[in-house]
């Protein structure tokens, strides 16, 4: 069994609940061990590091000393946390200077960082470490027919990391495939939600998730995956308020890449936290269950 | 045998002065170099000049130095002028050494003591090694006067006329079935907008009929052994299934060949060709090829239509490939660039919006010769657009993809925005980084667009799209641009886009390289034996480059070079004769194994195996002296001139000061 240092992060508590279900249980039937680490604190979000940058690496970096501890890889399934703490392991990997001004706060903790773990997203350990071919093959419900837009969102991918295709990434298509599903090609696919945009500014915010809807819409799209806890309020959450504002009537569901390879994978709808959505995810219910008779006749 | 040796310590100006104290070393070497055979050690402003020169001649015959060591610059530069001078003095050239007190020391360094005594070390080690060096005299070759030039662009052809007008022979072969290169496919030339073929094919014309030049199209070099002077170029002739003897060029094969192909290379995709075909009308030779790959004789067995109609019999389908070998002394590589793959840059849409063209593509547009006759319409063959916008550096200055300027983008897209302005009236934005104009006439071609109403966003496009998200955009492509000069971001919806895409290098430009024994660049470019001073010549003697090759640039730039090369391969033909560096590796017989080691690391093919004696020798004409086989000899049996274990050890030994009493230098400063 793989094991991984899992750190939901504290948009998985709360409001992405279903994300950190629908997580555990794919990885549970996936053979993948995702040991949560102890007494982990937020990583900072985007709020902090504007604030107090040093501060808010050392949060970060506690819980990379706590992950290293263990020696398994730091897993996050938010792409926000994500990039928080691959971006904190590298920087503290090269700035010495950096590296001791965090160790010497956490010494408080009794704890050290040196920056050797190394910070994955969820969906890149289930596509390079348990791979396309085992996913397939716990599929007992596959997805056909279903056309889903797949949104990486721009955290996972920007800053650019290591040599990481930016532009046009193809793998989310390919974990989508696998399941049965058919992705739909759009334009939009990497680009930015908005973050936390709106709260600052509301109407841009509004149109920036206007533009992501109306392009997964016009390619067909029955529903947008998400990788990110962030992206799925902003794109689920908000449709109403676009609505409103700009009088469009976009109704659209939005579900994490996880609630949809559990669909998939024959696990209990509820397990995955589907059915807790704001949009009616009940026609993906139907579908995900009508797939499973046509297999069986 | 007591040596009497002087030690030139060279100012550079202030290159080397600014940071070593030299008077301090050449006094040091002075006096305590002296118990090494050191008789004199000077400094001099600037030692490479006469002056300088003649100070080290009047030692050597006042003095009666035996040996000379100057601290300067890199060999590279001014080995052959202090190894000159000291030939002007009767004495043996090789018996001077110059050792780098620049590059590997003032230039690298800020630390002014430190690099004084880093100087002190390097003189040290030259006067420890040139102790060893022995007095040599050059080879010298016979030239072949004739030449090969690869590749039939334009930078090839104006070398090859240049050549055979001189009155030698030229090899011309190009791989293609026609000469004309890139240029032939182009329309307008900037900034004088002549049309280019117009200018081009009289220049082909010549080089078909020069009775000085054998053209080998359809071809392509194998291999080339031999060294300068002496090469003999092995040239594999592609079948193309004609008969050229009987062939008039009538063109009733391509007319009645039933089997068309999209033609990706003379039109870039945007036209068809027949099966069997001259890839454009002016082509040289005017001989078609039968692509053997798409047509349906080779497919399916049948068909031989070109036969049947053929009037003169001159078809041949079983022609097989033909490899001939050449015998020339000099040889030119003008082979020329491939276009950057648009493709590789997926937010600008080439490949997935029909209407984003390459700039190649859109040259192929213009052309009242290609696909449209010259209308400048979108992809669906009709409909002339409204608005064009034109995306400079693309693939270019982005260090995602190449890093460098691609030097003829710029020239190029105002050469499009005026066309399309001139044609079809349409609204042309630019976008651009920098406007780049720098050669003669450009600035003014580019002020004559502003006055033309051509519109100019400065800002690198992020992406092109179809995506429209207000009405206005609808079924356009948006470009989303900053536009950096009010520091908005831009949408502009326009009805077409032509890519600038960059130069890059011939995809094969490595193995190419190795075959032809030269080097490339980081980014495949070949490299010129000095950026400024020898741009056409290689480091391989024997060895030219004309062209793109040597990296991007416009036609006049690429016409330059093509005659630069012929002038210095004219030159060498004219000297009859050639002396090579008498730098080579020999082989001690009784050391050497016969492990064979050595006959497959020379680069070379330089070294022989006995069979009977089981040991190995080295051809001293064509070996280049490189040190492969030294370094690789696991029994130490082979040995470089003017490298030799002892001259390198003993310039290390020197380099450590293990020559002088650990003391006699303060180890900490």
């Amino acid at each position: 069994m793989k094991q991984y240092a899992y750190y939901p992060g504290c948009s998985l508590e709360s409001l992405g609940k279903s994300y950190n279900d629908s997580a555990l249980a794919v990885a549970k039937a996936l053979d993948v061990e995702l040991k949560e680490i102890e007494d982990w604190n937020c990583c900072g979000a985007t709020a902090y590091f504007p604030v107090d940058e040093l501060l808010a690496y050392t949060l970060t970096a506690r819980n990379l000393a706590k992950a290293e501890k263990t020696g398994l890889d730091f897993v996050a399934p938010c792409s926000a946390c994500y990039k928080n703490a691959y971006f904190t392991n590298s920087y503290l990997q090269k700035d010495a200077d950096l590296a001791d001004h965090i160790n010497y706060a956490l010494e408080a903790d009794k704890l050290h960082v040196s920056g050797t773990a190394k910070v994955r997203h969820l969906i890149d350990v289930f596509i390079n470490d348990v791979g396309l071919e085992e996913i397939k093959a716990k599929v007992t419900n596959p997805l056909s027919g279903l056309h889903i837009a797949p949104y990486y969102g721009c955290q996972i991918l920007r800053p650019r990391k290591d040599h990481e295709d930016v532009e046009n990434p193809t793998y989310f298509e390919a974990l989508l495939a696998a399941i049965g599903a058919e992705p739909i090609d759009y334009a939009s696919k990497a680009r930015c939600c908005g973050g936390s945009l709106i709260i600052t500014n509301r109407r841009a915010a509004l149109d920036m998730v206007r533009i992501l809807l109306l392009d997964a819409i016009n390619h067909n799209a029955d529903v947008i995956a998400t990788t990110c806890p962030m992206c799925n309020v902003n794109l689920e959450v908000y449709q109403d308020q676009v609505n409103r504002e700009f009088g469009t009537h976009y109704s659209i569901p939005v579900m994490y890449f996880t609630q949809l390879m559990g669909l998939a994978m024959g696990i209990i709808p509820g397990h995955l936290g589907v059915g807790k959505q704001q949009l009616g995810t009940g026609s993906m219910l139907a579908f995900a269950q009508n797939a499973k008779q046509e297999t069986n006749q | 045998m007591s040596e009497r040796i002087g030690v030139y310590i060279c100012h550079c100006g202030t290159n080397i002065a600014g940071i070593v104290d030299v008077a301090d070393v050449s006094k040091w070497a002075g006096e305590k170099l002296a118990d090494k055979d050191v008789v004199v050690a000077r400094d001099y402003k600037f030692m490479c000049s006469s002056l300088g020169q003649e100070l080290i001649q009047k030692d050597i015959k006042e003095q009666k130095l035996t040996r000379v060591v100057v601290a300067a610059c890199s060999p590279h530069l001014h080995e052959k002028t202090f190894r000159n001078a000291c030939k002007g003095a009767d004495l043996n050239p090789y018996l001077c050494e110059l050792v780098s007190i620049r590059e590997q020391d003032s230039w690298v360094h800020t630390d002014k003591a430190a690099a004084t005594l880093k100087a002190k070390a390097i003189v040290s080690g030259g006067v420890a090694r040139v102790m060893h060096h022995e007095a040599l005299e050059p080879l010298r070759v016979p030239i072949h006067p004739a030449t090969l030039v690869v590749g039939g662009g334009i930078a090839g052809i104006q070398a090859a006329l240049e050549i055979a007008d001189a009155g030698f022979h030229v090899y011309l072969v190009e791989r293609e079935p026609s000469i004309g290169g890139h240029m032939a496919q182009f329309d307008k030339t900037f900034p004088t907008l002549d049309c280019s073929a117009c200018i081009l094919t009289p220049k082909m014309v010549d080089v078909g009929n020069h009775p000085n030049i054998t053209l080998l199209t359809w071809s392509e070099v194998m291999k080339v052994d031999g060294f300068v002077g002496n090469f003999a170029v092995t040239i594999k002739k592609k079948p193309r299934y004609i008969k050229i003897e009987d062939c008039t060029g009538c063109g009733i094969c391509w007319e009645k060949c039933p089997k068309k192909v999209v033609d990706n290379v003379f039109e870039a995709g945007m036209g068809n060709r027949k099966a069997v075909y001259v890839p454009f009308p002016q082509a040289v030779p005017k001989y078609p090829v039968i692509d053997d790959v798409n047509c349906t004789y080779y497919l399916k067995g049948t068909c031989k239509a070109c036969e049947k109609f053929c009037p003169t019999n001159a078809i041949d389908f079983n022609q097989k490939p033909e490899e001939i070998t050449v015998e020339v002394g000099n040889i030119i590589l003008a082979t020329g660039y491939d276009l950057f793959d648009a493709r590789r840059i997926p937010q600008y849409g080439y490949g997935k919006l029909a209407n984003v063209f390459t700039s190649l593509e859109f040259e192929r547009l213009c052309n009242a010769a290609g696909p449209t006759g010259g209308n400048i319409v979108m992809r669906d063959g009709k409909t002339p657009p409204k608005t064009v916008g034109i995306v400079h550096c693309v693939g270019s200055r982005d260090k995602n993809y190449n890093g460098y300027c691609s030097a003829i983008c710029c020239m190029q897209s105002l050469k499009f925005a005026h066309l399309v302005r001139e044609r079809t009236g349409a609204e042309v934005y630019n976008f651009y980084i920098d406007i780049r104009t720098p050669s003669k006439g450009y600035e003014e071609f580019y002020q004559r667009l502003l006055e033309e109403g051509t519109r100019f966003v400065r800002g690198k496009v992020a992406e092109i799209t179809s995506m429209a998200r207000i009405p206005e955009e609808e079924g356009k492509l948006i470009i989303q641009v900053e536009d950096t000069l009010i520091g908005k971001q831009r949408r502009i919806p326009v009805d077409m886009v032509v890519l600038s895409a960059g130069m890059q290098a011939r995809q094969d430009s490595k193995e190419v390289a190795k075959l032809f024994g030269i080097s490339c660049s980081a980014d495949n470019w070949y490299i010129e034996r000095h950026p400024k001073l020898d741009p056409v010549a290689t480091m391989t003697e024997g060895i030219y480059i004309a062209g793109c090759v040597q990296g991007p640039k416009d036609i006049p730039a690429s016409v330059s070079q093509g005659a630069a090369a012929a002038a210095r391969v004219l030159g060498k033909i004219q000297q009859k004769e050639i002396s090579l560096e008498p730098v080579r590796a020999s082989i001690n017989q009784e050391q050497c194994s016969g492990c064979r080691i050595c006959n497959n690391l020379c680069p070379f093919n330089a070294i022989l195996f006995h069979e009977d004696t089981m040991v190995s020798e080295v051809n001293l004409a064509l070996c280049q002296g490189c040190g492969t086989c030294v370094a690789g000899c696991p029994a130490g049996a082979i040995s470089g001139t003017g490298f030799s274990n002892e001259q390198i050890l003993s310039q290390i030994d020197g380099l450590l000061m293990l020559n002088l009493s650990r003391t006699a230098v303060p180890v900490e400063s």
